[in-house]
This record gives structure tokens, C-alpha cells and sequence, in this order.
């Protein structure tokens, strides 16, 4: 039995490093030695027993079985099933241990076989240097931070100059998940923008609940320490190379994954940033992007809202919610507002919620009923979670759609699918990521909600807006439930300020 | 359970790192928080079961007891038995794996334990950067960092 062992550190966090490698089928795009490799019988690539299928750069054919994949412990184990190289019995393990004392990745990739008498040290030798170091010096140029790896001459100056070095400016950094106390005000850093990126001096910065489920820890997008966010407008400072939609001094926005957006400057990948209408503003654009967005998908993907269609929508107070109303009621639907409070009922009817309706002595499906001749509601929107999950199923009309896309009072927890037969109902968990994850869905997403913007058909009101270093208390008035409309934040010597006080 | 994961990379082969690790009275020799160490009853320091008593520079006196110690996967485990930060049920494990690209080693300290809910952020703190890290650096600065 031959063993091999080979092992590095990566200088990235360990989750940029695992979410290249636990992809079972993705060797073929970092691994040189690996061509164009395939899953067999139609099995997942995160799905144990999964068989790859793929060829050497020497043309040898290998087939290969995922045997152990674990999240938890950055891990994979996997076995050879045939293979033109002699390699027998072979059982290998990938492995990653975060690197605490500079946030990198120690990596092991060791392996044990059985070799044909005379070849075993030719094959140790492949195994270790042909797959495994090349496999680490692979995936160590594409992840590596570039301010380190990226010499310093680069000529990306060719089209636009890019300003040497590191801007700073104020930021916030979450040290690790909890409460809002854990939001601390810190001086970031926005490095020169390498090729394909964008560099922007943000003026007006969104907050959503979404920030306060990775606050948390409830959603793990952010592996403290952090910067939260996921939205912002402001202005190009610079570009870098192969980036031709953005210039500097353009007005620009964003609403999406990956967080750092609560920071006067930042350095981000330039597809995912879209230029500004001058019709938007800055405060308008980070209060209403990512809210937007949502709107729209949920209106016109997730479910296609029609003229005549009854639609339910909670919170129709809040961020999201408000958009819903008064875009459903332009599409010619029936609009009804479910809410807890006399204040919050008149926003929703000013939002264009022809009833409100609020939790009483009647049942939400009694009154909602009672709306609809009996009906029930033909698509409801709920992000509140646990509390409303069972009385939404129960106020669907027949064949109705109940779009559940947040938890604000709690994860829903297990349901039993058989009670939808009551009223054959269809329920979706839409997840924003998975609808504005390539520039074609964003530009087809942007381009529909800055219509509707323009045109009048909805308005974004920033009711509430904080000093970026006052993000903690902007979460607090958020999770107290004490906010009507969007929150943003304002990085200091911004001007949103003037116009209204902050916490408004 | 709080839990407590500090690891680094020191610039030296793991045999040099493990020498002067595996010595499960030597805290004084290499971490620059303990003052001075024994083991009670006189018993071998890699004797699994023995229990060392050591005083911190700031006057705190620890025992603990050796769980495991294996010098083919270069790990130990240990307990305390009495201390004053207040926690119990603390099993804290340091390993040492080779970084073979560079003849270099990677070092792992983990520990979890009990203690009042209020107080286990400060306690993973203080343990994982303050005493972990802590030690991590000392080991940095005398075999290479």
C-alpha cells in the first residue's frame, strides 16, 4: 500500500477556497491536469455516490466516485472505479482547516493505493506533483488575494488611469454573529480594482432584513469578521481592466451577494453593478434596489401576477411589501394588506392595498374570504414566517400560490405537504440569490424596475436614514418593527443627511 | 457548548515543533503566560493520566489532567481540573499537521467548555486569542514565523 500526502496553505478564507473544490464535477475548470469532466447518470455534483467521468491531459480516461462530502469539516473523499492508469484501490481525501492567525486555508490532499511492481514510485510521484501540488498552485492563482499575488505593475491603466493604493474610508465591521451591538465602526479599505472590477464611493447604503439574518448567523453569507451589506449607490472612482459597461464619475448601484456594502468605498465585481438613471438618486436607488428587485421577481417570475388576480400581501408597510401593493394594483390585481397596526394600515392603503385587513377575532382566512365571495386569495406574499405560514395555506383560493419569501417572526419549520391537497395549493421559497446571480438576470431585473420607477408606476420612500456609523441602531429600529418604508445609511460627509434627520 | 478553534502556521518542520510541545510540563519553557509547572506524584510527562499544576504569570494556579497523547498524529488532549475562569467540563485538544510544501507545520488548538451563557464570548476571547494565539506567537518567534 502506497501512501501520499501533500499539503499547502492558501492564502484565502477557507470558504473561496472549499466552494472551488467541493464542486465534484468542477476539477475541469481550475484543475490543469483534468479535461473536460462529466457526471454520470444525470446524479448532482454534491451527491454522494455521484460518479465523474474525465480525461487526463494525456487522454487517459478515469472514473471517479464521491464516497464522503462534509460542509462542515471543508472535506471530501472519493475513490477511483476504473482508470487507465494503474492506480488500484485508491482512496483519497481532500481536506481544509481554516488558518485563524491570518484568516487562510490549510489544505490537505493525501491519498492511498496500489501500484503494479516497478511503477510504484512513477505513480506516487504523478499522484503527488501531477495531481495534488498542481492542483494547489491551480487553485492558489485563482483565489489568492490579488493585492498580494498581483504584481505591482499591472497594465491596466491602458483605457482609464486607476488610482495607486488603497482608498480608505468609514466602514462597519461585524467582529462575529449577534445582536446589533456587534455593527462597530471601522476604517476599511477599497484596494485599485483589478481586472474586471469596479471601485465606488458610496453615497447611500440600503439596509434589509436580509443584513440581519447574516448579523445573526441565521443565513451564513458572512463568516465573521465582515463587512455586512448588500446595497449601495454612489460613484465610479475606477475601473479596472475588461470592464466596459461602467466609467469613472458614472452613477451606479447594486442589491446583491457578496456582502461588504455597509463602507464609504468598496472594490466589487464590476458585473454585478448597474448604472443609474438619472432620474434615481443615490438615497432612492440604495433604499429601493434590492427591494425592488425582489418586487419585480416575485411579481413577474416567481409568479406572474394578472388583472383580476386577488393578491394577499403581508407587512404591506415594510420595505418589500409596499412595493408589492402598488405594483400588483398597476398590474390590475386586487390588493389586500394584512398588518397589525392602524398606522401601518394606512400606509398599506396609501401604498394602493384596496382592503387591509388586521388579526382579530376573525381568522385571516375568514377575512379574507369574506373579501373574495369565498374565494380565497389567488397568490399571497408572506415574509413573515412562522406565525403566518398555516393561516396563509388556509387563505388560498384553490389552486392558489402562497409565495413565502422571508421568516421574520421565526423559521417555518416542518410542514406536511399533504394539507396543501385542501386547496391544492402551490408554495415557493424563492431565494434572491438564485434571480439575480448572472448579469443577464440583473440587467433583465434593473431595466423592468427602473421603468416602473421612472414611469411613476412605484415610488421608494427612505423614510429612515442613520450615519453609516450608527448602522447598530438602524438594525434595532428595523428588528423593533419601528420602521415604515426603507432605511439607508449615509457614510459621513454625504449629503442625504441634510434633507431629513437621521432615524426619521 | 462555547467552542474555541485558533490555529496557525509556524515556520518549522513538525518534528521540531512537536519536540517541544509534546512535553506536557514544559509550558514554562515556550508560553509566555505560565510561570512555573510540575507534575504531581512525580509521574512522566507523557504518561496519559498524569496531571501537571502550573502557575500563571499573574498568580492563577491550573491543573490539568492529559487525556491522549499520540506522537504519531501529534496531537494531545487535556483536561482542567481546577482552575479560576470559572468553566467546566473544558477539553481543549492541540495538533500539529506537516505543511509539506515548505517543510512547514500547521498547529490547531481547539477547546470547548461550559460556563455562565453571559460570559462565553469573553471566555473564547481570552482563550483563543489571548492564551492560544498567544502561545502560537511565542512558538512563531522561537522556531520561525
Amino acid at each position: 500500500m502506497i501512501r501520499v500526502r501533500r499539503s499547502t496553505v492558501i492564502d484565502a478564507p477557507v470558504a473561496a477556497v472549499w466552494e472551488m473544490v467541493r464542486d465534484f464535477n468542477g476539477h475541469d475548470r481550475w484543475h490543469p491536469a483534468v479535461s473536460r469532466s462529466e457526471l454520470e447518470s444525470g446524479r448532482r455534483t454534491d451527491q454522494v455516490g455521484a460518479v465523474r467521468r474525465f480525461r487526463l491531459s494525456g487522454g487517459e480516461q478515469v472514473r471517479e466516485r464521491l464516497l464522503a462530502l462534509s460542509d462542515r469539516r471543508h472535506s471530501l473523499r472519493y475513490t477511483i472505479v476504473d482508470s487507465d492508469v494503474p492506480l488500484e484501490n485508491y482512496v483519497a481525501e481532500i481536506a481544509l482547516r481554516p488558518v485563524t492567525d491570518g484568516n487562510r486555508t490549510f489544505w490537505t490532499w493525501q491519498s492511498r493505493f496500489d501500484a503494479p511492481p516497478g511503477q510504484e514510485a512513477e505513480l506516487a510521484d504523478l499522484v503527488a506533483e501531477g495531481v495534488y501540488s498542481a492542483g494547489f498552485d491551480a487553485v492558489r492563482s485563482r483565489v489568492e488575494r490579488r493585492d498580494r499575488t498581483r504584481p505591482a505593475t499591472v497594465s491596466v491603466a491602458a483605457r482609464v488611469p486607476v488610482q495607486s493604493g488603497a482608498i480608505e474610508g468609514e466602514g462597519i465591521v461585524m467582529a462575529r454573529h449577534g445582536g446589533p451591538g456587534v455593527l462597530v465602526p471601522a476604517a476599511v479599505q477599497a484596494p485599485p480594482p483589478g481586472p474586471g472590477e469596479v471601485r465606488i464611493r458610496q453615497r447611500a447604503i440600503g439596509v434589509n432584513y436580509i443584513d440581519v439574518y447574516c448579523r445573526s448567523g441565521y443565513f451564513n453569507l458572512i463568516q465573521p469578521p465582515g463587512i455586512p451589506g448588500m446595497e449601495a449607490a454612489g460613484e465610479v472612482v475606477d475601473v479596472g481592466a475588461r470592464v466596459s459597461h461602467l466609467a469613472p464619475g458614472m452613477r451606479v448601484g447594486y442589491a446583491c451577494p457578496p456582502v461588504g456594502a455597509y463602507a464609504a468605498v468598496r472594490t466589487m465585481d464590476a458585473a454585478l453593478v448597474v448604472p443609474l438613471l438619472d432620474a434615481i438618486d443615490d438615497v432612492t436607488a440604495a433604499a429601493g434596489l434590492l427591494k425592488g428587485m425582489a418586487a419585480e421577481f416575485l411579481l413577474h417570475r416567481v409568479h406572474a401576477v394578472k388583472p383580476g388576480d386577488t393578491v394577499l400581501v403581508f407587512a404591506p408597510a415594510g420595505g418589500v411589501g409596499n412595493l408589492l401593493c402598488q405594483w400588483a394594483r398597476h398590474l390590475g390585481a386586487t390588493v389586500i394588506g394584512a398588518t397589525s397596526s392602524d398606522d401601518k394600515a394606512r400606509a398599506a392603503r396609501a401604498a394602493g392595498a384596496h382592503h387591509v385587513i388586521q388579526p382579530g377575532a376573525d381568522s385571516l382566512a375568514a377575512q379574507v374570504r369574506a373579501l373574495t365571495d369565498g374565494r380565497g386569495a389567488d397568490v399571497i406574499y408572506d415574509a413573515v414566517g412562522r406565525d403566518t405560514f398555516g393561516h396563509s395555506v388556509a387563505a388560498l383560493a384553490n389552486c392558489g400560490h402562497l409565495v413565502s419569501y422571508g421568516q421574520a417572526s421565526g423559521d417555518i419549520g416542518d410542514w406536511n405537504i399533504s394539507a396543501l391537497a385542501s386547496n391544492s395549493a402551490t408554495v415557493s421559497r424563492p431565494n434572491f440569490a438564485h434571480y439575480t446571480d448572472t448579469p443577464e438576470k440583473v440587467a433583465s431585473i434593473t431595466t423592468r424596475l427602473f421603468d416602473a420607477l421612472v414611469s411613476g408606476v412605484i415610488r421608494i420612500r427612505a423614510n429612515h436614514r442613520y450615519p453609516l456609523a450608527q448602522a447598530a441602531e438602524a438594525h434595532e429600529a428595523l428588528e423593533g418593527r419601528r420602521t415604515t418604508g426603507s432605511v439607508v445609511l449615509i457614510p459621513d460627509g454625504e449629503s442625504g443627511l441634510d434633507s431629513a434627520g437621521a432615524g426619521a | 457548548m462555547p467552542e474555541v478553534f485558533t490555529s496557525a502556521i509556524i515556520d518549522a518542520p513538525i518534528a521540531r515543533v512537536w519536540e517541544v510541545i509534546r512535553d506536557f510540563n514544559a509550558l514554562p519553557a515556550w508560553h509566555p503566560l505560565i510561570a512555573e509547572s510540575r507534575i504531581e506524584g512525580g509521574a512522566p510527562s507523557d504518561q496519559v493520566g498524569c496531571v501537571r499544576a502550573f502557575r500563571l504569570k499573574d498568580g492563577g494556579f491550573i491543573r490539568e489532567r492529559l487525556l491522549a497523547l499520540s506522537d504519531y498524529d501529534c496531537c494531545c488532549t487535556y483536561s482542567i481540573l481546577e482552575s479560576p475562569m470559572g468553566v467546566t467540563d473544558y477539553v481543549a485538544t492541540l495538533r500539529l499537521m506537516p505543511v509539506t510544501d515548505g517543510d512547514r507545520c500547521y498547529a490547531e488548538w481547539t477547546a470547548e467548555f461550559e460556563c455562565e451563557p453571559d460570559r462565553a464570548d469573553a471566555l473564547v476571547t481570552q482563550i483563543g486569542e489571548g492564551v492560544f494565539q498567544g502561545g502560537f506567537d511565542a512558538l512563531k518567534e522561537r522556531l520561525g514565523g
